[in-house]
């Protein structure tokens, strides 16, 4: 049974533009389904407003999905905010982009790793204290960065901090949203493996949200890439990598920077991806796209799963595996 | 390597604590202050040295004392021979009541409506800001000439009348900081750890946002000082022969020409207790916060 189940999911937001602007329906997510095994992590990948992060507050309940439904462990979400929705929290924790605003800057890093011990009611005092020395040392802490407050500590060590609060109570599910993007390169490197590293020991299941296809390629077992709110390409990383099949992901996949001289040209997408209230008709992805054809314009590609297990919205998907060999 | 880094954690830790205890002079002597009219208003009834009501005709207008007065009568007496210290004893007292009281009703009420706006939004939030606009856009000193006119005027009416006073602002300024810390930030992590609301409002944002709201109270104390001053000057607040600083401001005007000493003394008394709380409230703000050190 898989932990964590979204079928359908869609969530729609409603704007007005101006002050006497019809009110419009904004689908930022429209409709994804995927699932989650235990111990395993799903990347989600995706270029700025595609809806990757509404999709990992929906597979924690931050947020309702306005159509479809999320189920953790078989069992529906409870309603945000409730009694049951608040003691689920101690099984699926958020991995957030910026450290610094996550901390309460008035508390120490070791009273805010305990704070998820008390008010899931965990242990007494001493054992509360032991198991925050302990989860220091997992995050790579050290024992006198307790006392500190978070502006006392630099990027790397706040996120390490953040993590340490989110394994707290021992949860079964991570969604990590861009955990690394606003730390520089080499410390990138240390928190994923060391995320990597916790996850398999504690056996953790993780939705891994970034739009950067480097770190998510090292720490997924499966990517879903998305456009304007719906998954495009589904498949295993080192596949979908290697023989991109959406022109989307390909597109991705070619700007990714290589060492030495580029084997495959790079392709460059024209334009602004699409406003998320003014879908193109058809498939989303037909304005941008270098091999549209008319097909595209009218009619809407389904996510289809073929053999090597790998899931492609694209009405050119088997012409285009042809094409490219 | 581990012990030696534990070693020197308190040390450190020390270091900062002794640098953070140090009060500027200016804020030690506000201090004080305050604790010297705290310390009077709390044992008035000992040290004035007579009744406040006590007449001594014979020795009418008597200056202060090394102006020509005698030793009898400290600061001097007023029109009918009562003794200013000793008035002035009592009316820091009540004063001081007044102002307390009123600065932390509204700090109170202020701050649970703004935060019950900011958690239940909808038409929680409708109600209090409508609330607010109505207190901003109603004069207060005509608000508390109908009240007193319909109620009457006792002190602790009167009291509770002054804490009307200022909320709004304090509501307001709750209000946004909640919203700005629930959408993004601290309060949404602690909310997504699964805390309980009172414990994201009283242990999260209410610390966090407690320096601003101080400022907010250290601007309206002085303002409640001043404004019962001037509702007693209208003999609306505090009535005689009961006395308060803006009584024997009120009263000692008709003599600011032959003895200015029974306005003054009152005077100086709400101008430093004044000074003397902004100074602190502001000392206390960059205390409160540990990012500034």
């Amino acid at each position: 049974m898989s932990l964590l189940d979204v079928t359908d999911a869609a969530q729609i937001y409603t704007t007005r533009r101006g002050l006497f602007g019809r009110p419009v329906k904004v689908r930022a997510v429209d409709g994804i389904s995927f699932s989650v095994q235990p111990g395993r992590t799903l990347g989600v990948v995706g270029e700025s407003g595609c809806g990757k992060s509404t999709t990992g507050r929906m597979a924690l309940g931050l947020e309702r999905p306005s159509e479809g439904s999320v189920t953790f462990e078989g069992a529906a979400m409870p309603v945000p905010r409730s009694a049951e929705w608040r003691d689920m929290r101690a099984k699926m924790q958020l991995v957030f982009q910026d450290p610094l605003g996550a901390m309460d800057r008035r508390l120490t890093i070791a009273q805010q790793i305990e704070e998820p011990l008390v008010i899931h009611r965990i242990g007494n005092a001493a054992e509360r204290k032991e198991r925050v020395a302990a989860l220091l040392v997992d995050v790579g802490l050290r024992p006198d960065h307790a006392a500190r407050h978070p502006h006392e500590l630099s990027g790397g060590q706040r996120q390490r901090a953040v993590l340490a609060r989110a394994l707290a109570t021992n949860p079964k599910l991570l969604v990590c949203d861009e955990p690394v993007s606003a730390l520089d390169v080499s410390i990138q490197a240390q928190v994923v493996n060391m995320l990597t590293d916790l996850q398999v020991a504690r056996g953790i299941a993780m939705v891994f949200i970034s739009h950067d296809l480097k770190v998510v390629r090292q720490v997924s077992h499966e990517v879903a890439v998305m456009y304007l709110g719906r998954i495009v390409e589904q498949g295993d990383p080192e596949a979908l990598f290697a023989d991109p099949a959406h022109p989307y992901t390909r597109a991705l996949v070619s700007a990714i920077p290589v060492p030495g001289p580029r084997r495959i040209p790079r392709i460059v997408l024209t334009g602004d991806p699409p406003n998320p209230a003014d879908r193109p008709s058809g498939c989303a992805f037909h304005t941008r796209c270098p091999v549209a054809i008319a097909r595209c314009k009218a009619e809407v590609p389904a996510l289809r799963h073929f053999d090597d297990g790998r899931k492609i919205a694209c009405h050119l998907a088997d012409a285009q595996t042809k094409v490219a060999e | 390597m581990a012990c030696s880094i534990q070693g020197c954690a308190p040390v450190l830790a020390g270091g900062i604590k002794m640098r953070r205890l140090k009060i500027p002079p200016l804020v030690l002597i506000a201090m004080l202050w305050l604790v010297a009219m705290v310390l009077i208003a709390l044992f008035a009834e000992w040290i004035r040295p007579y009744g406040i009501t006590a007449l001594d005709l014979r020795a009418r207008l008597t200056p202060p004392i090394g102006f020509g007065g005698t030793e009898r009568h400290l600061f001097g007496t007023d029109e009918l021979g009562r003794d200013v210290t000793s008035r002035l004893i009592i009316s820091i007292r009540i004063s001081l009541m007044i102002a307390l009281g009123a600065t932390v009703i509204a700090a109170v009420v202020g701050t649970t409506l703004g935060f019950l706006a900011a958690h239940f939004r909808g038409w929680v939030e409708q109600i209090v800001l409508m609330l607010i606009d109505f207190q901003a856009s109603m004069p207060f000193l005509i608000l508390a000439l109908s009240v007193l006119a319909f109620f009457g005027n006792a002190l602790g009416l009167f009291v509770v009348l002054m804490g009307l006073y200022g909320w709004e602002r304090h509501a307001r300024m709750a209000r946004g900081l909640a919203i700005a810390a629930n959408t993004q930030g601290y309060a949404a992590a602690v909310r997504q750890l699964g805390a309980q609301p009172l414990r994201i409002y009283l242990g999260h944002v209410l610390p966090n946002i407690a320096s601003t709201l101080i400022v907010s109270a250290t601007l309206s104390f002085p303002e409640v000082v001043l404004l019962e001053s001037g509702l007693s000057f209208l003999g609306l607040g505090v009535q005689p022969p009961m006395t308060s600083l803006g009584n024997m401001v009120g009263s000692g005007r008709e003599y600011l020409t032959r003895a200015p000493w029974i306005l003054l003394a009152p005077s100086t008394v709400i101008v430093i207790t004044t000074l003397a709380v902004s100074l602190v409230g502001d000392w206390l703000r960059d205390k409160l916060d540990p990012t500034l050190s």
